[in-house]
């Protein structure tokens, strides 16, 4: 994944997504999910384009089980989007740019 | 709007062999790749769900999916295909040059204009269609083993079908759930001889015969699944956490109803090779193919869609019209 997302783990997510002063995307993923990879760079668009507005993380499930099992998430990519520390939206599954920001943009 | 000589529709195995050979006969193909999706309608096919690919011929040891469809794209590339990661939302054939639509299909001006078109579209993954279905999606049910499998670690599940898709993600699940059930609504598999060995030889695969899912069972996730034996009409509730959907393909030809010939299932009815019943319109891989589907087919489909699309063009470029 690119620039524009920062990796965030079971240590950190509190104070990156908990605490945010602003809404945050987090993408669930992993090296072996052939549709997270597709997604991947969509996200990167978002993120720039959305710049102030949103923010965009990204979170290894492989790695970071504990916050996985804590969303439920069962199925990747799972994006969650979150403000003021809870979750707004769930998108379960890759999909094209625009229908991941017809989901978003009504939250931000 | 662009001008094109050739658009190929679609980029599993016959989308980007028809890319290949048609950039390396210079005529600079534009490949609509798709959008990406978790249902197996998604840039480079359905492989892009798969792991290990072990009958491609000419890799001793298999390949991955992805990677194998990582390397037909960059080898198209390499000799001057370019791709767009949009669907087609509206075709127009029966006209020169065919008109393609890829933004709001009502627009006066469609997106794109081409001499000949190449239809890849490929098949997509059947649901089943129960009660339960839709609500737990990606909540203990899924379409994607490889994507989905590492979330069940330790719990029982089902596989739903029978041939070898649904063998292979059986097999590839029981490495991470406790128990994996297969069920089938025959009595026998339509897998090939050496998928059922390994299933069969499995311990952790069994299976339920003559068996249909009713409904999936569970709230905020899955819990269970009723299922009908079709033989006595018993009606019973399998625990499980998770529930995952092979049971076949359906081609992705919505786009072409009542513009191009289809068959009772909808698959696009070639003949002479890879032509269709539209004018410069050619077919290739799982949309016009329900007997074989497979990789190596589907490749071997779009060779020959490229090969009579050049013939095609040639022909054009002499004033001729080239008869079907």
């Amino acid at each position: 994944m690119g620039e524009h997302s920062t990796n965030v783990s079971d240590a950190t997510f509190d104070e990156q997504v908990g605490l945010a002063d602003r809404p945050v995307l987090v993408d669930f993923w992993a090296e072996w999910c052939g549709p997270c990879k597709m997604v991947a760079p969509i996200l990167d668009e978002i993120a720039a384009e959305k710049g102030e507005a949103l923010r965009v993380v990204k979170l290894n499930v492989d790695d970071n089980v504990k916050t996985a099992q804590r969303y439920e998430v069962m199925s990747i990519p799972t994006l969650i989007l979150f403000k003021d520390g809870q979750p707004q939206a769930r998108l379960v599954g890759a999909r094209s740019k625009s229908a991941l920001l017809a989901e978003i943009e009504p939250h931000l | 709007m662009s001008d094109h000589d050739v658009i190929i529709l679609g980029s599993g195995p016959a989308g980007l062999t028809a890319a290949i050979y048609t950039a390396r006969a210079d005529l600079a193909p534009l490949v609509l790749e798709g959008e990406p999706s978790s249902t197996s309608d998604q840039p480079g096919g359905q492989l892009m769900l798969t792991t290990e690919v072990e009958n491609f011929p000419g890799f001793v040891e298999g390949v991955m999916g992805p990677e194998l469809m990582a390397n037909f794209r960059a080898q198209a590339a390499r000799f001057g295909a370019e791709y767009v990661t949009v669907k087609a939302t509206r075709v127009e054939l029966g006209r020169s040059p065919i008109e393609i639509w890829t933004g709001d299909p009502d627009a006066a001006e469609p997106d794109y204009r081409t001499k000949a078109l190449i239809v890849a579209t490929g098949a997509r993954s059947l649901m089943l269609g129960v009660p339960g279905e839709d609500r737990l999606l990606g909540h203990g049910v899924s379409t994607c083993a490889t994507c989905d499998g590492f979330f069940f670690r330790g719990q029982p599940i089902a596989v739903v079908g029978g041939g070898d898709s649904a063998l292979e993600e059986a097999i590839f699940l029981s490495k991470f759930a406790s128990s994996v059930l297969i069920v089938h609504r025959r009595k026998e598999l339509r897998a090939s001889k050496i998928m059922q060995d390994r299933a069969l030889a499995n311990p952790k695969i069994s299976f339920l015969w003559n068996s249909v899912v009713e409904e999936l069972l569970g709230e905020e996730r899955l819990r269970a699944m009723r299922v009908r034996d079709v033989v006595t009409g018993a009606v019973s509730d399998v625990p499980l956490d998770g529930c995952f959907v092979a049971i076949g393909h359906a081609p992705n030809t919505a786009l072409f109803n009542g513009k191009l010939d289809l068959d009772d299932a909808g698959y696009i009815v070639t003949h002479a090779g890879t032509r269709t019943s539209a004018d410069g319109v050619f077919a290739c891989g799982d949309v016009q193919d329900h007997d074989y589907r497979q990789a190596i087919t589907a490749a071997g489909s779009g060779c020959m869609a490229a090969l009579d699309v050049e013939h095609y063009l040639e022909a054009a470029r002499h004033g001729g019209h080239v008869p079907a």
